[in-house]
């Protein structure tokens, strides 16, 4: 490969770079959006949402394969899986012949987008973060990428509205219920979501208090930490298969059975994509997850 | 022959085979090829239909180089070469690793990992994906994307130096010692790691699993020219190992008497292994089961003489390692299996059912 080529890519790659930084900084949209690929005619897109995004705006007949996470809607299911998107396999990804790569950030490892550089493949990557302005951002720079900036002005504008509206249905309750979100439950032991995940940006948004606000991430929470939390609400996925924890299973835990939750059976349970996902279809999810908590409101 | 000799008395009194070094040089040369077919087929096959033929056509004449894509060219000099490279070094590594071990510590079941090298790579890459964003962020910035290799390989070379000074008194390095000190160490980075896993992100999470599975994806030439010299040394100080380690299955003490100077043989073969188990481990994350099963399998081909075991390791990892990883490209594709799960699930119930059908006879 000629030096020129090599350079060029690199500059691409630090473009990137660039254009991640800016976008991380706090919501100028519109100014900070990366310029539409030259071939947007076979896209892969990594990371659910941003699936979700595309087939959202129309425009799935550019998709050629998806990561592992791209599982909505069914029709995605359809296209090659090139794997989990930390994983993604340099060959595995030219396999599939794509003009570009719509990524979401953290996508990697650094080998392969290396490769794909290397490759002259233009590779975006779209910042997250759990609120409105993060899927309105993607969907802004689905759009961008795309070259369909109107399509997706149409979309953000619907979305924003439809959460607005979402997140209107609990502004008037005036006792807003603590959520505990449990990843799993394994032999007893409660994997919970802490403070900066998708479930506490969900709960917040449905017009909840996340139960449990001393730590970043997942963590095993300690069955006095559960009692301290008072969660007036279970919230855990519904991933069907006989995975999960029953309601058995769940109050057989003494902690869990103390709390107000255990006490009045309050679980819910929804799907993992619909419910964390953080694309288009996060303003119903907002909205079951407001109407499981609080009833119908209006 | 001299290393027909080195077979343990219950073998001895089983009326070996005597002689078997005309086999063993005829298995040495069958490997050989075998390595050979089996790394053109690595090149050959892939997610892709990228053609290798196309590009080695492309050798011979010159107007073919133009007809070929990019792409095509892209796929086998950057992406599969890379990799049957650093899949024939790691395979190698890890093979000879295991035999070197098993023949210093007279116990079929040391693999590499049993001077410490593995809890302590393992070790050192967990706090680089866990603190590369906070604690270790300075570091994790000056060396780029080779932060996790070189984290890898320092805390294995540490963990083994640690053991090897914990286990030698007076000039002399006790065998049982460093076993036993190894699992305590083992132990020790296992809680380590275990707290580092306490406060990872479930991103992190997902990458440390990962990275425990193994893998040759991301093979660049870059990370061959880092670890190809540290694994090659030790590939090429075998034979000096092989004698010294056959005179040491009679015990030690009739090995110094055979002129072995085995305090210096231990040394060498603890730290080679180690540079070259630890490289390995760096590039490539955890992979099993190729230390252990490849030497067994071969002493029940060619018999224990070190002199041709070794060797035969060499090639026999290397090809599994490349056939292994083929697989892990090729049945998902276009995604990939981590390549420590296929060598388990076809090493494990391999070496299950030679346990089984020759009950004893791996007793060294």
């Amino acid at each position: 490969m000629s030096n020129r080529r090599r350079r060029a890519g690199f500059a691409k790659v630090m473009g990137l770079a660039a254009l991640l930084m800016i976008s991380l900084e706090p919501a100028h949209a519109q100014d900070d959006l990366p310029p539409a690929f030259d071939d947007p005619s076979r896209i892969v897109t990594i990371g659910g949402s941003l699936t979700e995004i595309v087939f959202a705006l129309g425009e799935e007949e550019r998709l050629v394969a998806r990561d592992s996470t791209s599982t909505f809607p069914p029709e995605a299911m359809q296209l090659p899986d090139i794997g989990y998107m930390r994983q993604l396999s340099p060959e595995g990804v030219l396999s599939v012949s794509p003009t570009a790569i719509l990524a979401l950030e953290g996508s990697g490892p650094p080998e392969t987008i290396d490769v794909l550089a290397k490759a002259s493949i233009p590779l975006v990557l779209v910042p997250e973060s759990f609120d409105r302005e993060g899927i309105l951002r993607k969907i802004r720079f689905a759009g961008a990428v795309l070259g369909e900036n109107e399509k997706a002005e149409k979309l953000a504008a619907a979305v924003s509205q439809e959460i607005g509206a979402a997140e209107a249905l609990t502004k008037d309750v005036a006792l807003r219920k603590k959520v505990l979100f449990i990843l799993s439950m394994q032999g007893g032991r409660v994997l919970a979501s802490g403070t900066g995940t998708a479930a506490d940006g969900i709960i917040r948004m449905a017009g909840g208090i996340n139960a449990v606000g001393e730590f970043p991430g997942y963590k095993e929470l300690s069955e006095e930490a559960i009692i301290e939390a008072q969660p007036d609400v279970i919230l855990m996925m519904k991933r069907g298969g006989g995975l999960d924890a029953d309601d058995s299973e769940l109050f057989a835990n003494a902690a869990i059975a103390s709390t107000p939750a255990g006490q009045n059976k309050a679980v819910i349970r929804m799907d993992g994509s619909y419910l964390l996902g953080f694309g288009p279809r996060t303003a119903g999810a907002v909205r079951d997850l407001a109407t499981a908590l609080y009833g119908e409101t209006d | 022959m001299f290393s027909a000799q080195m077979v343990s008395p219950r073998s001895l009194a089983k009326a070996p085979e005597g002689d078997r070094s005309a086999r063993a040089r005829l298995v040495l040369a069958v490997l050989a090829l075998a390595l050979l077919f089996v790394a053109a087929l690595s090149i050959a096959t892939g997610a892709s239909d990228a053609s290798a033929l196309g590009v080695i056509q492309g050798w011979f004449h010159q107007s073919g180089e133009a007809t070929l894509s990019d792409r095509d060219r892209l796929i086998v000099y950057d992406i599969r070469l890379p990799r049957i490279v650093l899949g024939i070094l790691v395979g190698a590594g890890l093979a000879v690793s295991g035999a070197l071990m098993q023949g210093l510590f007279r116990n079929p079941l040391a693999d590499p990992g049993i001077v410490g090298v593995s809890a302590g790579a393992g070790l050192g890459a967990i706090a680089m994906i866990v603190l590369g964003g906070t604690a270790l962020q300075p570091l994790a910035a000056i060396l780029g994307i080779y932060a996790l290799p070189l984290a890898a390989f320092a805390g294995g070379l540490a963990a083994t130096l640690i053991l090897y000074r914990v286990a030698t008194r007076r000039g002399q390095t006790s065998i049982a010692t460093m076993l036993l000190a190894g699992i305590a160490l083992a132990a020790l980075a296992g809680a380590l790691s275990g707290i580092l896993i306490y406060v990872a992100d479930d991103r992190q999470l997902r990458d440390l699993t990962f990275w425990q599975l193994g893998s040759l994806g991301g093979a660049t030439w870059a990370k061959i020219f880092a670890a190809g010299p540290i694994i090659l040394a030790t590939l090429a100080a075998t034979p000096f190992f092989a004698r010294g380690l056959d005179s040491l299955a009679l015990g030690e003490p009739s090995a110094r008497h055979l002129g072995v100077p085995v305090q210096r043989l231990k040394m060498f073969t603890i730290l080679s292994v180690a540079a070259a188990t630890g490289a390995a481990v760096a590039v490539s994350g955890g992979i099993g089961f190729i230390g252990i099963v490849v030497p067994h399998l071969l002493r029940l081909l060619i018999g224990p003489g070190n002199r041709y075991l070794l060797p035969a390791s060499a090639l026999l990892g290397a090809s599994l390692l490349l056939l292994a990883d083929a697989v892990s490209r090729t049945v998902v594709a276009p995604a990939e299996l981590p390549i420590g799960i296929v060598t388990a699930v076809f090493g494990a119930p391999f070496f299950f059912w030679v346990l089984l059908r020759r009950r004893g006879i791996l007793d060294l």
